[in-house]
């Protein structure tokens, strides 16, 4: 049931809305191609149409926004790059001029990562361009130790967890992301990380791979 | 603020007929939230209202208490709007509903979903009322994306291009860093059915982003828009006088980055532009080492060193240097 429902969320111009009642953003785009190809059924959906949407809102910057002609954002980015991989489509995405604009991110201070040009570096974009960046294998553009470095910077010594920056508390979200980031940095001690499922590589491989 | 509201719903006598619906966690709940009463009694009203479907005014007040304690909940968004149409209420104070709620969070999805729905509904008559919201978010945070979404979307759908450049530049003054604000501005003259377009706007459009560019050179996002002015036409691009020589102007400056004009020449370079000794001096000028061969080369190793964290970006970029651009 929920299957029909997912694929049901998909607009005629090939974009999917959260809900019925319609907010239309390329982050639900990717999270119906990442559920549905997690429950093998892509096929219950448009997928060229699914693709087409995307690569609308695909920024002469290299980048994605949530709607067509948005500002290029990491976290949207993520999503559309993320759906365009799961979806085999990747030849879309320009991904020398992307990676350009992704390891402009990197902040020469601080060692982290924003998420669009002029903002402050934030665990999160450990995350949303160091994925973006694997899926397009350009992820040796940035100077990894330094962000290695810039999220222990952000961790709770005494507390534990990891904050957006050195300077604010803790909370899961960034947590989460902090780790992560420090698995696609191949950081000793922590498990693989599917960059375009956000998932662990076993459990991938396990739901890709079983019947 | 009813003094009602400070009372427990379940001491309210208006309520009084309604028998509260808990949250069925299942069996075994996996890290199951410690809900605050309040929370816990308000949501417990609600559940039972939606699943009744109860659409009257008091619905309506009980979706404004439960938002004001998770504005996330989409579900209760979503029932306020079936509540609101059933009761043909006012949507004019609704909109005002949504900047009171704005004013603790304005960074919620649900939120600028829920006032879209309305100005959609009331139509282009608010489209005024709608670009003087977003323009008092964005007073507050000029890079507010989901403003600039809602923004955007207002445009498209009601109209009001008129001063949409005006308020660009307006912001850039302020701040000229602040890349919504250039990424706004080739929306409108992208898009914007009262301009020419991005071709016929050109001439203008890149004067005032060398004007931009020359007052801080170590602005990504107004070099990148220059470049995006020449969207497709490789030839108006490298044949521009303005665009390398704004490029010389910056490298022949020893107060500021030079990173962008730098790469921006060496884009000129490998998209076919001829340098002219000028360019050969200005950039030799800022080499430590011997000349390259070539100049694409020397730019790419001067840019390893002013860039330098980006190291390994600049290196892969020598090496896609093709014999053809000197």
């Amino acid at each position: 049931m929920q299957k029909l429902d997912i694929a049901g969320l998909q607009n005629k111009d090939g974009s999917f809305s959260g809900d019925i009642w319609g907010e239309v953003d390329t982050r639900f785009s990717y999270i119906a191609i990442c559920c549905l190809s997690i429950l093998k059924c892509l096929d219950k959906i448009n997928v060229k149409k699914a693709v087409d949407y995307i690569v609308s809102c695909k920024n002469l910057d290299g980048g994605f926004g949530c709607t067509p002609g948005a500002e290029s954002h990491a976290g949207q980015i993520f999503c559309c790059v993320g759906a365009l991989a799961i979806t085999g489509n990747l030849h879309h995405v320009d991904k020398d001029l992307l990676g350009w604009w992704l390891c402009e991110r990197q902040d020469y201070e601080s060692g982290g990562l924003n998420g669009r040009p002029e903002k402050l570096p934030d665990v999160c974009y450990s995350w949303w361009v160091l994925s973006s960046l694997i899926m397009i294998d350009r992820v040796h553009w940035i100077e990894k130790g330094k962000l290695v470095k810039f999220i222990l910077d952000c961790q709770d010594m005494d507390n534990g967890g990891i904050s957006d920056n050195p300077k604010d508390v803790v909370d899961i979200f960034h947590t989460y992301f902090g780790v992560a980031g420090l698995s696609l940095l191949e950081y000793p001690g922590v498990k693989p990380i599917d960059p375009a499922y956000a998932l662990p590589v076993h459990v991938i491989n396990r739901i890709l791979f079983t019947k | 603020m009813d003094f009602d509201e400070t009372v427990p719903l379940s001491q309210r006598s208006e309520w009084a007929d309604v028998v509260p619906l808990t949250q069925d966690d299942g069996p075994n709940p996996v890290v199951p939230i410690a809900y605050k009463e309040e929370f816990r009694e308000t949501m417990d009203y609600f559940r039972a209202i939606y699943f009744s479907d109860e659409r009257s005014p008091r619905s309506l007040r009980l979706t404004e208490e439960t938002l004001r304690l998770n504005s996330g909940n989409y579900t209760v968004w979503h029932f306020r709007r079936l509540v609101l149409e059933a009761l043909n209420h006012d949507l004019f104070e609704e909109l005002e509903f949504i900047e009171r709620i704005a004013e603790d969070n304005s960074k919620n999805y649900q939120l600028w979903h829920h006032r879209r729905w309305v100005a959609e509904k009331l139509g282009p008559d608010v489209v005024g009322r709608e670009l003087e919201f977003t323009r008092r978010v964005l007073s507050l945070d000029a890079k507010h994306y989901h403003a600039w979404s809602h923004r955007q979307w207002t445009l498209r759908a009601l109209g009001g291009w008129e001063d949409e450049l005006d308020y660009c530049h307006e912001l850039l003054e302020a701040d000229v860093f602040n890349n919504s604000a250039w990424n706004q501005r080739y929306y409108v003259i992208t898009r914007s059915p009262l301009l020419g377009g991005l071709e016929a706007m050109r001439e203008s459009e890149v004067s005032y982003t060398i004007k931009a560019i020359l007052a801080n050179p170590a602005n990504e996002s107004s070099w990148r828009y220059l470049k995006a002015l020449y969207k497709d036409d490789k030839e108006s691009w490298i044949s521009d006088p303005s665009v390398s020589s704004v490029c010389l102007n910056v490298l022949s400056r020893t107060d500021c980055f030079h990173g962008f004009a730098l790469s921006t020449l060496l884009d000129l370079l490998c998209d076919g532009l001829k340098p002219t000794n000028e360019h050969k001096d200005s950039v030799r000028a800022l080499a430590n080492e011997e000349p390259d061969t070539s100049l694409a080369n020397l730019v790419c190793t001067i840019l390893g060193r002013v860039d330098p964290i980006r190291a390994n970006y600049w290196a892969w970029r020598k090496s896609k240097i093709t014999v053809a651009t000197m």
